[in-house]
């Protein structure tokens, strides 16, 4: 029985670690493909060598990106059957087809795309280029719809019937399935959370290299942009965040009890606890910073409405209320972070003084991972507050786990470890040393070097490197050696 | 025919597409080290560079396939070949980064190079002997794996798995052949010659050992009517095999790789023949693990309406990396 219980929490850590990492490489290569699309139709409509400029520039750093998005993805879909193997035999019927829909409509899609858009721009034409552009953005965004659904039917099971054999089968309608109640919220949250990540992260790098040169036309560009959308989306984001915790409050309570950290059930109005440390052996959160009944008007929108408490749940069906309560903390923190920068960037604006601000461009480059961190947390809250189930109300997690012994998940899970920190780290790094070199007019192309056309550069092999080719590069500098 | 076998064939496709064309990317990878550092070896990953990425999802549709149409088969074989599953995800994490690693980082291409090969070989031993582990017969009890988390490693696994590495290298080998020209293509035809004779030698071995494994897949094979049936499998094998031969040593362009295909859909079908109508041997037949007939109709609309463009755009994508790479005639 111990031992039982290691392999499963082994097994849950190892499906968190492996997941966790796998989504920070879809949040910033979501929206990234489409800020590329962006930038490609800009160039396109405009003929301004600035939006090429940035299209080279980030599409290096999204060719490497995107490979540890696909090969950290490609562990995912196995682990389902690894370490879920009960999980998989009853609902494979159900969200099998879900993910089969994803590999057809999107991953083919995007990788069918992917070699043209980093390699093909001499060899198919502008027009066909951008095709092949948002293509790819199409499929991370497809992609995203499908995988989604399959988290969301975990959360909010519905149009389901049990089969004698323990499986869940689909019912008569899939449309049920696929647009069960917490869908289209996560859907709008989790993809609008994409592009504020992407949007963070490219302002950052903009911000930084306006500190170094406020003049660099690249930076500007790059940093007004990101800053539109972190002005434009943030509150759009909050908006849906607080839908989605309505919607959440109606299908999942106790998860909502856990974020809010309410241990006891308040009749007339429950205090909207801000900050404090929650003590589950006591019951209570103590050091409690509190709004009074301020929870009940953002929950229920009426300051004396009643709200159950986690004293409501039997003991062995709530979630673990700590971590809940942090990561949903740490999630809003940075979401209202994102809204002032996003609100004093206008304000930079209004005054005609977005590139002369320095504190504003520190600010930005301090918040460049910070959408990373509000992922993570966010689906932190998501995944560990609806435990102890894994399919909500019907499948407990300790119940669906893989028929393994704990040395060998033991083992699989320290190799996972490892080469994630290692080969994630490394390609991290080298992200962040593009990142570190100013954006500049002829954004390098390839180096012909004396052994032929070698792609020195990196992302296109032979010399089909400068879309658009040489006519579209003013060559006012010299093009640098990448290092 | 009913739903069933029709997602039999679809996974089977899937597998086989996957096999094939992963099959000569991991091939690259594999033979890497034999290739001079610098252009040699840049030229033989930039043939693979723009196509890889998509011919690693038919492994995901393999394995997402699997979960959708025979979940109970993937929860049983999953499980019971953990050790390999795990070995050959790590490995596709080297190879898959190592196409952008190599060239952000000069200073360590070397190190990026052993990690590209090393992956790939990983991942090519470790698909083979799941195979050979599926082939040698899973045991399932209450719809679960029951076995214990060593049965994967006996010596019948290590020769498929041994089979498989020379055969990806042969496939690698013999799509440089039409890749490259000159000293590089002269060099790509000595190790696909090599590779071959090993393939064709490991792929009668293994042949050989199924029929000795268990007496249900001799039977397959060596009793009337059956062998009527099955007996022009292993003739049409050795013709493909010397014709293949033979083209390594002449055709300038893509005949050794469509022959080397041809070889792999053949041994391929074998396995089929040996293990049909299960998909877990020796218990859980196809229709044991299939999953009910709302799923397999709701996927094959999906299929139905998406195959033909996937197949289109990613032929598209080949015709538009055509030709040999880097050369005059490429640009
Ligand atoms: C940039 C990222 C980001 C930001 C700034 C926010 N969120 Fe969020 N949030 C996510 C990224 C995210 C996410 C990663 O996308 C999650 C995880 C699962 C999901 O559906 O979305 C999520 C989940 C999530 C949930 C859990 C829903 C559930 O599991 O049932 C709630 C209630 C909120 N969010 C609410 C908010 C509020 C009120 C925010 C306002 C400040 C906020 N989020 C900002
Ligand atoms: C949308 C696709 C996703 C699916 C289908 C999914 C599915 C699952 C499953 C089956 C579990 C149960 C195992 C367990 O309890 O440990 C789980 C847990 C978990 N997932 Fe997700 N997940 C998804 C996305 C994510 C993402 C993107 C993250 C993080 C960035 C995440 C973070 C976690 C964490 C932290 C747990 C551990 C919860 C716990 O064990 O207490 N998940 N998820
Ligand atoms: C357990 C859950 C998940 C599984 C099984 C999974 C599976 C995969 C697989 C197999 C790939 C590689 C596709 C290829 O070969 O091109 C991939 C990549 C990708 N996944 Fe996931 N995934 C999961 C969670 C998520 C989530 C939660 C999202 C987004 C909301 C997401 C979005 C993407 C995107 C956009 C890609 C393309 C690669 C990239 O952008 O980095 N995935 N995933």
């Amino acid at each position: 029985m111990l031992e039982n219980l290691d392999a499963l929490l082994l097994a849950r850590i190892q499906f968190a670690f492996t997941v966790s990492f796998h989504f920070f490489f879809p949040a910033f290569s979501i929206g990234l493909a489409s800020y590329l699309a962006v930038l490609e139709g800009l160039w396109l409509k405009t003929g301004k060598p600035v939006y090429l400029d940035l299209f080279k520039y980030w599409l290096k750093i999204f060719a490497i990106a995107f490979a540890m998005g696909v090969v950290s993805g490609i562990v995912m879909s196995y682990q389902f059957g690894t370490n879920w193997s009960v999980f998989s035999d009853v609902a494979g019927p159900i969200l099998g087809p879900l993910m089969a829909y994803e590999v057809l409509t999107a991953f083919f899609l995007e990788a069918g795309f992917l070699g043209v858009m980093l390699f093909g721009m001499n060899k198919v034409g502008k027009k066909l280029h951008f095709a092949a552009t948002l293509m790819v953005a199409l499929g991370t965004f497809v992609s995203a719809f499908w995988i989604l659904s399959v988290n969301s039917w975990m959360q909010t099971p519905t149009g389901y019937e049990i089969a004698a054999n323990g499986q869940y089968m689909p019912g008569p309608s899939w449309w049920a399935i696929v647009f069960n109640p917490s869908f289209p919220y996560r859907l709008v949250h989790t993809v609008m959370a994409a592009y504020l990540t992407t949007a963070f992260v490219v302002g950052a790098v903009g911000a930084w290299h306006l500190l170094k040169d406020r003049a660099n036309p690249h930076a500007r560009k790059m940093f007004s942009m990101a800053m539109w959308m972190a002005a434009i989306v943030t509150p759009l984001q909050i908006f849906a965040g607080d839908m989605h915790g309505l919607n959440t409050l109606e299908h999942q309570p106790a998860k909502v009890m856990a974020m809010e950290g309410h241990y006891q059930s308040h009749p007339d109005g429950a205090p909207l606890i801000l900050f404090g440390i929650p003590d589950s052996e006591a019951k209570t959160v103590r050091y409690a910073i509190e709004i009074p009944k301020a929870s009940s008007f953002i929950l229920k929108h009426d300051w004396d409405a009643p709200l159950a408490g986690l004293d409501t749940i039997p003991d062995d069906e709530e979630p673990p209320v700590g971590m809940v309560f942090w990561s949903f903390r740490v999630m809003v923190g940075i979401g209202f972070a994102m809204l002032g920068i996003g609100l004093w960037s206008l304000w930079g604006r209004v005054r005609g003084r977005l590139y002369d601000m320095p504190w504003l461009h520190r600010a930005a480059v301090l918040m460049g991972p910070s959408g990373f961190a509000a992922v993570l947390a966010g689906w932190i809250t998501t995944e560990v507050g609806r435990q102890p189930y894994v399919i909500y109300g019907l499948l407990r997690t300790a119940d669906a786990a893989s028929p393994l012994d704990a040395p060998a998940v033991a083992a699989s899970l320290l190799a996972f470890i490892l080469v994630y920190f290692t080969v994630f780290g490394i390609g991290v790094w080298y992200i962040l040393k593009l990142m570190g070199k100013a954006p500049h007019a002829g954004e390098y192309g390839v180096k012909r070097g004396d052994t032929g056309p070698i792609r020195t550069a990196g992302i296109t092999p032979g010399l089909t490197q400068n879309p658009g080719g040489e006519e579209a590069l003013p060559s006012a500098r010299p093009e640098k050696e990448p290092v | 025919m009913d739903l069933t076998v029709i997602w039999a064939f679809i996974i089977a496709f899937a597998v086989f597409a996957y096999v094939v064309m992963d099959g000569f990317d991991l091939g690259i990878g594999i033979l890497f080290p034999a290739f001079a550092a610098g252009r040699e070896r840049d030229r033989a990953m930039n043939s693979i560079a723009p196509v890889w990425d998509g011919n690693e999802t038919w492994l995901v549709l393999g394995g997402g396939g699997l979960f959708a149409a025979f979940p109970l088969a993937y929860a049983v074989i999953l499980p019971a070949t953990y050790p390999l599953i795990i070995a050959m995800l790590l490995g596709l994490v080297f190879r898959g980064v190592a196409f952008e690693y190599r060239w952000r980082d000069p200073g360590h291409q070397k190190f990026w190079d052993m990690a590209f090969t090393g992956g790939s070989f990983v991942a090519a031993l470790a698909q083979g002997m799941t195979l050979g582990a599926l082939l040698q017969g899973i045991e399932v009890v209450d719809r679960a794996y029951a076995g214990s988390w060593w049965d994967w490693l006996t010596p019948y696994t290590l020769l498929t798995g041994l089979g498989t590495v020379a055969g990806y290298a042969l496939l690698g080998a013999s799509w440089l052949i039409w890749k490259l020209d000159g000293e590089e293509q002269a060099h790509a035809r000595k190790l696909a010659i090599r590779w071959g004779a090993a393939t064709i030698v490991l792929m009668g071995a293994v042949s050989l050992y199924n029929i000795a494994l268990k007496p249900e897949y001799a039977a397959r094979w060596l009793t009337a009517p059956e062998i009527y049936w099955v007996a022009p499998v292993p003739i049409v094998t050795a013709i493909v095999a010397l014709s293949m031969l033979r083209a390594i040593l002449k055709d300038r362009n893509s005949k050794p790789f469509w022959l080397g295909i041809a070889l792999f859909f053949l041994g391929m079908s074998g396995l089929g023949v040996t293990i049909w109508p299960n998909v877990v041997p020796p218990g859980v037949t196809i229709w044991d693990a299939a999953a009910p007939e709302r799923s397999q109709i709701f996927m094959l609309v999906g299929v139905a309406l998406t195959m033909p463009l996937i197949i289109g755009y990613t032929a598209w994508a080949y015709w538009v990396f055509r030709g040999k790479v880097a050369d005059e005639g490429y640009h």
